[in-house]
């Protein structure tokens, strides 16, 4: 029996959806009856809209998707300009402040604590910029991620912002690809690096190269030689995916397109995943989960046979063996931060954004500086920093003496550089503990308490809330994933450690080796963990990943010894039960939510 | 009256009436053997898979984890709420040892 969701969304989804929340705005938030409510905010998904969690009634997140993290001359303050207006909470945060901006995982902006009543109103100022909310959260396809410097790089091979738009332009508001079994995520890489991190997504397009006939459908760059034409394009796999304790890699289905293919074979994909996912079982209807059964032999006949109308090529020659991005123990660059010569003599100029949050004031001399030293144009990665492209030479030394940049620092420390946090309970649904702050607080006592290794320049600790992995946990040096125990007779707030992920030519998962360690107990573990690494280590040319590649969870769990230190944790308690978890009065009873437009709490009817 | 009963958020919330009510990332107490050996077995809901309503009270298929064993296991009908005059009132996860119903008992009542 198909669930709520499908029922719900067999009524009523897709574009349609739009002049239903104008409806809803244009009466205020308790127009929306309640006993449609779970309906309805399941729908306002699909246009980027996400009702906050219990105690923030009446207040929504805001998704903005731009292809391949790529905010265009103008963009990036138009967001900024409405976050400043429409972003603004009840309660402060005491690292942030109120009002800022998020940059996600997915090279997407996040908004919060947006009034259904002002979505109108930021959808027109979105629009007349050229930025959209549509298909950023919901069942169908995701933003497009990919390499966020495509079309400016050195490494690029193929140029994946062109198709990255292409797949965006075609799919997206594209009715037959609307409403698919469950979220689609699609990456797309062009650079030796892999930059676009296509292992952990449903559909990825890798760089490759392949000797096709010359009267093949050849689309990319290519040399002729005698057997036919070389010609640049990708590989495809399918089924990656990190969430609900089930990592998947993508599976290779043993396919090349050229970047004309790409497109067809992308929508024939989609188009088998919404006729043969499973739409009963909500926990079981990623792709993944198909190409599970199915395996990637099965997927290929059933793309060729009933999805694309031409000849598939069998996979051609990949560029894995050089990919560095996140890769752990590879040389070369591990992501965009810093200062990089782009094609065309330009430079783009990486800057880490701890968490991915800037405060709008922040933000604001952030749009100031792309604007005067670059081309305005902002990109965001998938480290949830940003990057300005097209910086002159000459322009380089005035850019990095900018103030803003001591924070957002082109050169920043390895703890804080390698620090990525979900959004956690100070608004998701789904996360167990706080990760944003506590992220920041474990970064900052982490940078003045304890000395990395020598040799070690790189070391990402992810932490996400639960076990959605939005912060993509299992793919990092330390991987935290939000947990609880029971600490002097009481419950905490807890994180579960895994070590040695990443990815590269061969991604690895991290391994979960120590379980439920309270929160203020894991900078002490992650300082021990690391002495412990550099005594026993071979030599300093070894890394932190093939370390723990070379030693089991029972012998890498002795070299975790989590222990209290200085660091202390203010938000040990069950912050999910709070309405806000910084608030003064924080318990859910005193929420000011809901709220009409001008902020004023709805009384309950009792 | 009907009480309409669903997950959300893929099993982050249960929902009665309209409301998300029911949160994982509570802690439960659990009396010993229904879950795991340990007496009594707190329990992190990590997920809720279904729910459901026998009479007035409501029910939740969940996965959890005994924060003192690190035993992972489906909950079946774990009792967490009841409804009174249209209202929910959510039972409290952690002053009360709650009893998982057997399946023998379940069993021969269906």
């Amino acid at each position: 029996m198909p669930s709520d969701v499908e029922q719900w969304k067999d009524e009523l989804y897709g574009t349609d959806i739009r002049d239903e929340i104008e409806r809803f705005a244009e009466e205020g938030w308790e127009s929306i009856p309640e006993d449609e409510r779970d309906a309805w905010f399941e729908r306002f998904k699909w246009f980027g809209l996400y009702h906050q969690r219990a105690g923030q009634e009446s207040y929504f997140m805001m998704r903005i998707g731009p292809p391949g993290g790529v905010l265009e001359p103008g963009q990036f303050r138009r967001i900024v300009e409405i976050a400043d207006e429409f972003s603004r909470g009840p309660a402060e945060n005491p690292e942030f402040g109120n009002g800022w901006i998020d940059v996600t995982t997915r090279q997407a902006i996040q908004l919060h604590w947006i009034r259904l009543e002002d979505v109108p109103e930021i959808y027109e100022r979105l629009e007349d910029a050229g930025l959209s909310t549509v298909q950023a959260c919901g069942d169908s396809w995701r933003n497009i991620v990919g390499c966020p410097v495509a079309g400016k790089d050195k490494h690029e091979h193929v140029d994946a912002g062109a198709l990255a738009n292409e797949l965006h332009d075609t799919y997206k508001q594209n009715e037959a690809h609307s409403n698919l079994p469950r979220k689609w995520k699609v990456s797309v890489t062009g650079c030796d690096e892999g930059c676009g991190q296509g292992d952990i997504n449903d559909l990825a397009f890798e760089p490759a190269e392949k000797e096709i006939d010359v009267s093949g459908e050849a689309g990319g760059s290519s040399d002729e030689s005698d057997g036919g034409e070389t010609v640049t394009g990708y590989n495809v796999r399918v089924g990656g995916g990190l969430s609900r304790n089930e990592p998947r890699f993508a599976r290779n289905i043993d396919v090349f397109a050229t970047p004309e293919q790409a497109v067809e074979v992308a929508g024939g994909l989609s188009a088998l995943f919404r006729d043969h996912g499973d739409r009963e079982d909500r926990y079981n209807a990623r792709i993944k989960f198909l190409v599970d059964e199915w395996g990637p032999e099965k997927v290929r006949e059933t793309l060729q046979e009933e999805y694309v109308d031409f000849e598939l090529e069998t996979a051609g020659e990949d560029l894995r063996e050089s990919y560095s991005y996140n890769a752990g123990e590879a040389d070369g660059k591990h992501d965009h931060v810093g200062v990089h010569e782009q094609v065309d003599g330009n430079y783009y100029v990486g800057l880490n954004v701890l968490v991915g949050r800037i405060g709008i004031d922040d933000a604001y001399e952030l749009a100031d500086a792309a604007e005067e030293y670059g081309s305005g144009e902002v990109r965001l990665t998938q480290r949830q920093n940003i990057i300005f492209t097209d910086v002159a030479e000459e322009n380089l030394d005035d850019l990095r003496a900018e103030p803003v940049l001591e924070e957002y620092s082109p050169d920043p420390h390895p703890f804080q550089r390698g620090s990525i946090a979900c959004t956690g309970t100070e608004f998701c649904s789904l996360s167990i503990v706080e990760t944003k702050n506590r992220q920041v607080r474990f970064a900052r006592w982490l940078k003045a308490n304890v000395d990395l290794p020598d040799g070690v320049e790189d070391f990402h600790i992810h932490l996400s809330g639960c076990t959605a992995s939005c912060a993509q946990p299992q793919i990092a040096d330390v991987s935290l994933r939000g947990m609880k125990t029971r600490k002097n007779g009481e419950p905490v707030e807890a994180l579960d450690i895994g070590l040695g992920g990443g990815l590269g030519e061969e991604p690895q998962f991290a391994s979960w080796v120590t379980e439920r360690v309270p929160a203020d107990e894991v900078p002490g573990a992650i300082a021990n963990l690391l002495e412990n690494f550099a005594d026993a280590r071979e030599s300093e040319s070894q890394s932190f990943r093939e370390f723990v590649a070379e030693r089991d969870d029972e012998e890498l769990a002795e070299l975790v010894e989590p222990e209290e230190t200085s660091y202390e944790d203010p938000y040990m308690h069950n912050t999910k039960r709070t309405w806000y978890p910084y608030a003064e009065d924080d318990e859910l009873d005193s929420s000011p939510a809901p709220a009409r437009a001008d902020g004023t709490p709805i009384a309950s009817d009792d | 009256m009907t009480i309409a009963v669903r997950t959300l958020d893929d099993g982050a919330w249960i929902s009665v009436n309209d409301s998300r009510q029911v949160s994982v990332s509570d802690v439960w107490t659990l009396s010993r053997g229904v879950f795991c050996d340990c007496e009594p077995a707190y329990v992190l809901l990590e997920a809720f898979v279904d729910v459901s309503v026998d009479g007035s009270i409501v029910f939740a298929d969940a996965v959890g984890q005994c924060l003192e064993c690190g035993t992972r296991d489906p909950i079946d009908r774990l009792p967490v709420g009841r409804v009174v005059d249209g209202e929910f009132r959510p039972y409290d996860p952690e002053g009360v040892q709650w009893r998982v119903e057997p399946e023998s008992e379940r069993a021969s009542r269906e």
